[in-house]
């Protein structure tokens, strides 16, 4: 079984790259399974063609504590048998989500849930790297490899650059790694060359390029993955492309994170400040 | 200067044996005493955080802010905000003795918690909050207010406990009074009881009208006592006894009435300087009251205090403080004329709170006994400054001592007993070394005023003199 958590700033598609993602390995064989690590609880919607309602943590507060809980209820099967599991959480502002995480995963654990037969568990974590719960994902003995979604744009890079950092630290200690960089496009200028660039210089690949197609947005209002919702769009077989170099992929690394000055002569390089800038 | 050096070769043994940093560190809170102030070397260094693995015995914010101050407040009903264990293993532990119908018009040994479960965390506890405070009302109507007093993990997940509080104190209309004692705040107890002070001056003193019939111009506040074992009781029963009234007790046995008209009083006198000094500076300045410091332990300082005291007030006053020290006074010599030769030449090692390492060093003295060593767990620069005078030259002065440098010195001193806390308790049962509470009086007290010094000086006999240590084979050295 290989645990792969995926991180990357907000709202850059980590939600529905991992899912597309995920859908194209259980298309070729592989059991799968998603737990979503964000209170929002929308890391399975496109699986389960809907926003799950049985959250870990919210069912949790309900019955009283997670101890009330069987995993049945928390873990449920959509398109292709692809197992989900969302950790719920707080409403902005209040409580703490980075205990709900740990919470929900410790929960998943101990009772079965990454059975045997499984063989790639995906965790969708919220934005940034913002505590240690968010960070729960990679600890010892949890996903050892991470994947980040980022795009030509600066802020997504800072991310990305930033996320590597957490990473650097947990390698050292627990042995996680970085597997690549996913370029979700956004059209940048020379994307392709920038991202490849950067993932250069963090010393890890860009493990593939996902073209902007609103066939995405398509099949996302109908609550689907485009492997499911268009399976002959040539979208879909960009997501397959990128599941099977993940499932090929043996290039793990400990990432090299830049300085915020090199980060910036970087961009620099490739045009992006001065864009930016006009 | 002989015996300040000896004293200091003495310390440099004890602390050779730590890493090199530490002994740096540790050296400039062991100090011997020079009562003049004149030795530049021996000021100790206070109030900083505890070195780890030392086994500090220091206690938290909360242990502050709810132990100390507002625990005693006897018709605020306190909730401990947050799991459940900082309130349980400190409920009740000192003894704050109070009159009153528990659980109907008083609350004061009553265990009450929101007791955070994991989703309490998860999403949040406000409403949690809300709930029990209502719920609280609905219970203990006789509740003159209710205390929100915040454990570790509320700071940490940033419940807007101020929020709720003030939301639930205009809705029912008394005070509900939020207290940031987070334990993580800090180096020791000694920031809860600043929290504290100040939580009693915005949501008390700043809020509502005390009741006060009429005022007199001998209206005092009794400040700092926390009537443990009743303490409080035998100080007021002198300030009485001397024709002042004691309009508020500050928090023993005391109301949120008599914190209220606290501001009326002419005059603040306060007994454990260090965890209430913070309010009677606010009083002086907010209102004009002036404060003075005094000691009710052991005949010596009960009298020399009595006199102060009475030196703010009118020849009545006084020829009353007289009279009153005159009555008794034969009652005293016959405590002093009973136990002191049980115990004279007898050696005393203090490591206590904030107050008591310098306070008691008189009545012990008032038995012949001697303070060789004394120790503050979380005193300021402050209290070490009003110490120095108080000790034998060569004395031992220790801030926030190590489990290890208690057990040296008692090894190398070898005092005739030693008063300390229930964490030291044991480990000196256990030295064959006779050992009294001196927190919470070991069950007994009161140990103030007339009423404590007899108290007191029965109870060091029977700890020094108790044929059961000599039933303890002592390592000899």
């Amino acid at each position: 079984m290989r645990q792969i958590a995926i991180y990357g700033k907000g709202g850059i598609g980590k939600s529905t790259t991992t899912q597309n993602t995920v859908s194209a390995l259980a298309e070729a064989g592989h059991k799968c399974m998603i737990v979503g690590c964000d209170p929002k609880a929308d890391a399975t919607r496109l699986i389960l063609h809907k926003k799950a309602q049985n959250t870990v943590m919210d069912m949790a507060r309900e019955r009283g504590s997670v101890e009330d809980l069987e995993i049945e209820e928390v873990l449920l099967e959509g398109f292709m048998g692809v197992k989900c599991a969302e950790s719920g959480g707080p409403e902005p502002g209040v409580g703490c989500a980075g205990r709900g995480v740990i919470t929900a995963i410790n929960f998943l654990e101990e009772n079965g849930a990454y059975s045997e037969g499984t063989d790639f568990v995906f965790y969708d974590v919220l934005g940034d790297v913002v505590c240690g719960g968010f960070a729960m994902p990679i600890r010892e003995g949890k996903a050892k490899e991470i994947y980040i979604v980022t795009s030509g744009e600066m802020m997504a890079m800072y991310a990305a650059n930033n996320i590597s950092r957490g990473i650097l630290k947990y390698a050292q200690s627990g042995g996680v790694r970085l597997g690549g960089l996913i370029c979700n496009s956004r059209k940048v200028d020379k994307e392709h060359e920038l991202i490849s660039e950067l993932a250069r210089r963090l010393g890890t690949q860009m493990i593939h390029f996902v073209p902007r197609d609103n066939q995405v947005q398509r099949a996302e209002l109908r609550r689907m993955t485009v492997i499911e919702y268009s399976p002959e769009h040539q979208q879909a077989d960009e997501y397959r492309a990128l599941a099977k170099k993940m499932a090929e992929n043996r290039d793990l690394v400990i990432p090299t994170p830049l300085s915020m000055d090199e980060l910036e002569a970087l961009l620099m390089e490739f045009g992006v400040l001065e864009n930016e800038a006009a | 200067m002989g015996r300040i050096e000896d004293t200091q070769k003495l310390i440099d043994e004890v602390l050779e044996v730590y890493p090199e940093k530490t002994k740096k560190d540790r050296a400039k809170h062991v100090k011997p005493n020079d009562p003049t102030g004149q030795c530049s070397t021996c000021a100790v260094k206070a109030n900083i955080k505890s070195r780890p693995g030392v086994m500090t015995v220091r206690g938290c914010a909360y242990a502050g802010a709810k132990g100390v101050v507002w625990g005693p407040v006897k018709d605020q009903i306190t909730i401990s905000h947050g799991p459940i264990g900082c309130g349980q293993y400190s409920w009740w532990s000192r003894r704050n003795y109070y009159n009153g119908q528990t659980g109907v018009d008083t609350f004061g040994t009553m265990h009450i918690t929101t007791d955070f479960q994991e989703k309490d965390i998860v999403y949040g506890g406000d409403k949690k909050l809300d709930a029990a405070i209502k719920e609280l009302k609905e219970l203990f109507p006789l509740g003159k207010s209710i205390g929100v007093l915040s454990e570790c993990p509320v700071g940490l997940i940033g419940d807007d406990i101020e929020a709720v509080s003030k939301k639930a104190s205009n809705e029912l209309g008394i005070p509900i009074v939020p207290v940031r004692c987070e334990g993580f705040r800090g180096v020791s107890q000694s920031l809860g009881h600043h929290i504290a002070n100040d939580t009693i001056r915005d949501h008390i003193l700043e809020k509502i009208e005390g009741k006060l019939d009429q005022s007199t111009p001998y209206d005092v506040n009794l400040v700092g006592d926390y009537n443990i074992g009743g303490d409080a009781w035998a100080s007021r029963k002198i300030l009485e006894e001397m024709g002042l009234r004691v309009i508020a007790q500050w928090t023993g046995d005391s109301t949120i009435n008599e914190l209220a008209i606290a501001p009326k009083a002419k005059l603040n006198l306060i007994h454990c300087y260090r965890s209430m000094n913070y309010i009677c500076r606010h009083m002086e300045e907010k209102y004009g009251i002036p404060w003075t410091e005094f000691n009710f332990f052991g005949p010596t300082k009960i009298y020399q205090s009595i006199r102060k005291i009475a030196s703010f007030f009118d020849d009545k006053i006084k020829a009353n403080a007289e009279a009153l020290i005159e009555k008794y006074k034969p009652a005293m010599d016959a405590v002093v004329e009973e136990f002191r030769p049980r115990l004279e030449g007898k050696k005393v090692m203090l490591y206590v709170g904030g107050l008591r390492p310098r306070h008691t060093v008189g009545a012990y003295e008032d038995l012949g006994m001697e303070v060789v060593a004394s120790g503050y767990e979380f005193g300021h620069n402050d209290d070490y400054k009003r110490t120095y005078p108080e000790m034998k030259e060569g004395a031992v002065i220790m801030d926030d001592a190590t489990l290890y440098e208690l057990e040296e010195f008692t090894r190398r001193l070898r005092p005739d007993m030693v008063g300390s806390g229930i964490k030291e308790k044991y480990s000196y049962h256990k030295m064959g070394v006779p050992f009294r509470q001196m927190h919470s009086w070991d069950y007994s007290g009161p140990y103030h005023g007339f009423d404590g010094f007899p108290v007191f000086a029965r109870d060091m006999d029977t700890t020094v003199n108790s044929p059961t240590w000599k039933l303890i084979r002592r390592k000899k050295r």
